[in-house]
């Protein structure tokens, strides 16, 4: 399909987004990502029955706890999409990017060091 | 096992203003199982006072170690080799744990980080429900299995009260009777009788701090008391 997509968006791989920890989200933003987001597949149509629903609720939870440390919650969210959806793929990078660009960079940035 | 839940951010933030290095102690027993105060839930405090201070312009330094039990005194040895390169300490075990790290370094101010709730049970992952009030005088045999003390809104040793309604307690339509459930098992189990045997008030000891030394582990106590 050759479709575009976004080029600052860094694709992680998870055998499921049931395997995606609050750590991971946490983590991601504290090192200073601008945002994190989780694509799984289609509710009620996880291989391994709940992977996708739990995603979601550790998703809410990581965007409350953001909430709570003065961070913008929306800077991490949940994409559900079946794997022959690739323009469906393309638009929720662009979607998560238009979401990013309007909440602005990471304020932990500054803080980053890297070696 | 000891259930417990993580105090609000805020509050724990509000509790280690002012500190610059603070180590933040999990327990790996009870409210490790509970979600609440083992290694992960650490990390994830740990996570959240950093960018929090981080974005007030005060970053703080937040050590990391969970221990085994911090309600036992051999678990809290590999605390004093680093105990003083901290500020304070943040405890997320239960009250007893925390007291006990409290009574360990009594030069240092321990600060808790979550709340202990109750004795409880394990019914889903996440989802724990209160059974126990450790009253010290356990009635458990004359009641089918069932806690009046934990169970009864009012406690009651001898029921029902007037209160008893289609088998809902009178303090809401969610809330069953204990003493109705209590009595549906033991009809089930042929025990009625037992019902009837009167149960005379608890002498209530949990009103002062309670001590138990198990039978043969006397000497102890006899050690350490001068």
């Amino acid at each position: 399909m050759r479709l575009e997509y976004p080029k600052n968006i860094k694709i992680i791989r998870v055998p499921c987004t049931g395997k995606v920890d609050v750590m991971h989200l946490l983590r991601s933003i504290q090192k200073g990502a601008d945002g994190v987001y989780v694509v799984g597949c289609l509710e009620g149509n996880c291989h391994y029955n709940e992977g996708n629903l739990r995603a979601r609720e550790r998703v809410n939870h990581v965007r409350s706890l953001l909430e709570e440390v003065g961070l913008e919650g929306d800077r991490v969210r949940m994409y559900n999409l079946s794997s022959g959806e690739g323009p469906t793929f393309a638009a929720y990078a662009r979607e998560m990017t238009e979401n990013i660009l309007a909440l602005g960079p990471n304020p932990l940035k500054k803080w980053v060091t890297r070696p | 096992m000891i259930v417990a839940k993580r105090k609000p951010f805020e509050e724990i933030k509000g509790l280690i203003k002012g500190y610059n290095k603070v180590l933040n102690v999990g327990c790996g027993t009870c409210v490790a199982v509970c979600l609440a105060g083992g290694e992960k839930e650490v990390a994830v405090l740990n996570a959240e006072l950093d960018m929090a201070r981080k974005l007030e312009e005060s970053p703080i330094e937040v050590g990391a170690l969970t221990v085994e039990r911090q309600c036992d005194r051999e678990y809290l040895e590999p605390l004093d080799a680093i105990v003083n390169d901290y500020e304070a300490i943040l405890s997320m075990a239960c009250g007893a744990g925390i007291q006990f790290v409290a009574e360990r370094f009594p030069q240092t101010p321990v600060f808790p980080a979550v709340d202990t709730t109750f004795i409880g049970v394990n019914q889903g992952v996440g989802w724990y429900e209160e059974r126990c009030r450790s009253c010290s005088s356990c009635v458990l045999g004359m009641t089918g299995g069932i806690c009046p003390v934990t169970m009864c809104a009012k406690g009651l040793y001898n029921g029902p009260c007037g209160g008893t309604n289609k088998g809902n307690c009178e303090i809401s339509k969610d809330q069953p009777c204990a003493w109705y459930l209590i009595y549906e098992r033991l009809e089930k189990q042929g025990r009625l009788d037992s019902i009837m045997a009167f149960t005379p008030a608890s002498k209530w000891e949990n009103q002062v701090p309670r001590t138990v030394i198990q039978p043969g582990y006397e000497k102890s106590k006899a050690d350490a008391t001068p």
